[in-house]
């Protein structure tokens, strides 16, 4: 009988459709491209999963999900409450690309004042924004340093990559989805 | 006429030559023992650690350590590979690494290391310290966010090129790559864009300008083979060569 049971409850899990909750924080959507670089692929890969709050699908909030993957690192507050959203509803939490997993490009401000940055941009160089720094409510504050995703919450399993190839991201997801160790292998390991 | 001298490796029989160290001989038998500041031409330096082995049951650097008879040596184990993926992530987080910028990019040996062991991310926390380069010579940029203490450079210099153009100064997190000129400044030095330690430096921090992308990204050393492959096809050979 326990047998039984045991087996039925595998099989409903194969059967239903994981959930894949995907964002871009501070990142350029580039890992995102990439994923729709595994080009017809995604026809199987939507026939194992279905996407919760996603570029792809506009939902604005993060529910309970399987796989949460993230592009981008975090430069300002907004990122970190919906790296922690992320966190909170995904069981599996993945940093996609090189801004994700380093900090990546945005980071690269990381040994300068962000004041005089701001300064620099808004101020001195000739720009669009009249001679002031942006200072609307609505825009989330800039955090002083740039913060790879795993400086912030625990993160399940890293994509380098600027940006990780379709390739590697397919063998990433279906390694993942088919229950094994992902391991991306010489040609799909990439930092650059 | 008596068996040559051998020790063993992961549980094969690796001959050596008396004076040769156990870096040396297992590449010299075409076994691969990952390493980072060794360099086949140049004196071992033992800094990096990423070949430390167990032999006969201790933890040693393979490429200082001479080869002698009746040594087991592990290398190629779980709980080393561990300790060798933490050392790449130290190195990581600890200097600027960005690679997408990074014009040594496949051509990179900590880099191909991070690729080879599996390292998927530095872990630690960034240090992201800030390092102004120093592009004062007309023909070769010095990038010191990407150091990594190897010494190649210095010992090159002093032993290929027998100049005294780099060296390491200071102690523990704040030892750094220094040029041995009054200003600071490698213009000052009499290094040459065709000294040994330009050629020598693993990583981007010497970089010969105007050549960044003559072979383009994907057509790079580590872009065809990893590491590993790459260490064994560049060996030299010296029991083979006496065996002829």
């Amino acid at each position: 009988m326990r047998r039984a049971r045991w087996s039925a409850t595998v099989s409903d899990v194969a059967r239903r459709k994981l959930k894949v909750a995907t964002t871009s924080l501070a990142g350029c959507f580039g890992c995102h491209m990439s994923l729709l670089d595994i080009d017809e692929r995604l026809f199987p890969l939507l026939e194992r999963i279905e996407f919760d709050r996603s570029p792809l699908t506009d939902i604005k909030h993060c529910g309970p999900c399987d796989i949460g993957i993230i592009e981008g690192g975090i430069c300002n507050a907004e990122n970190v409450h919906v790296l922690r959203e992320f966190r909170a509803n995904c069981k599996i939490l993945v940093a996609m690309g090189a801004c994700a997993v380093t900090g990546g490009l945005p980071a690269q401000r990381n040994h300068l004042d962000l004041g005089l940055c701001l300064q620099e941009v808004y101020l001195t160089d000739p720009g669009v924004a009249h001679g002031m720094i942006p200072n609307d409510p609505e825009l989330p504050l800039p955090l002083d340093k740039v913060h790879p995703l795993h400086e912030v919450v625990k993160v399940d399993y890293f994509i380098p990559g600027c940006p990780p190839s379709g390739d590697a991201i397919w063998k990433f997801l279906t390694d993942l989805i088919e229950g094994r160790t992902p391991k991306l292998g010489h040609g799909l390991i990439h930092y650059d | 006429m008596n068996a040559r001298p051998s020790f063993l490796l992961d549980g094969d029989e690796v001959p050596f030559e008396p004076g040769q160290t156990v870096m040396q001989a297992a590449l010299a038998a075409g076994r691969y023992i990952p390493h980072l500041c060794y360099h086949p031409e140049f004196t071992p330096h033992g800094s990096c650690k990423l070949c430390t082995a167990r032999i006969n049951g201790r933890l040693m650097a393979a490429c200082t350590t001479p080869a002698e008879t009746a040594t087991e040596v592990a290398s190629e184990t779980e709980e080393l590979n561990d300790l060798r993926r933490t050392l790449v992530q130290m190195l990581f987080a600890e200097g600027n690494h960005f690679c997408p910028s990074c014009e040594k990019s496949g051509n990179c040996v900590l880099q191909a290391l991070g690729y080879d062991l599996g390292v998927m991310t530095a872990g630690f926390r960034h240090f992201f310290p800030d390092r102004p380069v120093d592009a004062t010579h007309p023909e070769i940029l010095l990038d010191f966010n990407r150091c990594i203490l190897c010494e190649l450079c210095v010992r090159a210099a002093r032993e290929v090129d027998g100049k005294h153009v780099f060296s390491l100064a200071g102690r523990g997190l704040g030892k750094h790559l220094i040029v041995n000129a009054e200003s600071g400044r490698l213009a000052d030095t009499d290094v040459k864009v065709t000294d040994k330690a330009v050629e020598v430096c693993p990583v981007g921090v010497i970089l010969r300008k105007r050549v960044g992308f003559a072979t383009p990204i994907g057509a790079r050393r580590y872009d065809k083979s990893p590491i590993s492959a790459q260490a064994l096809a560049d060996a030299p050979r010296p029991l083979e060569r006496n065996r002829e």
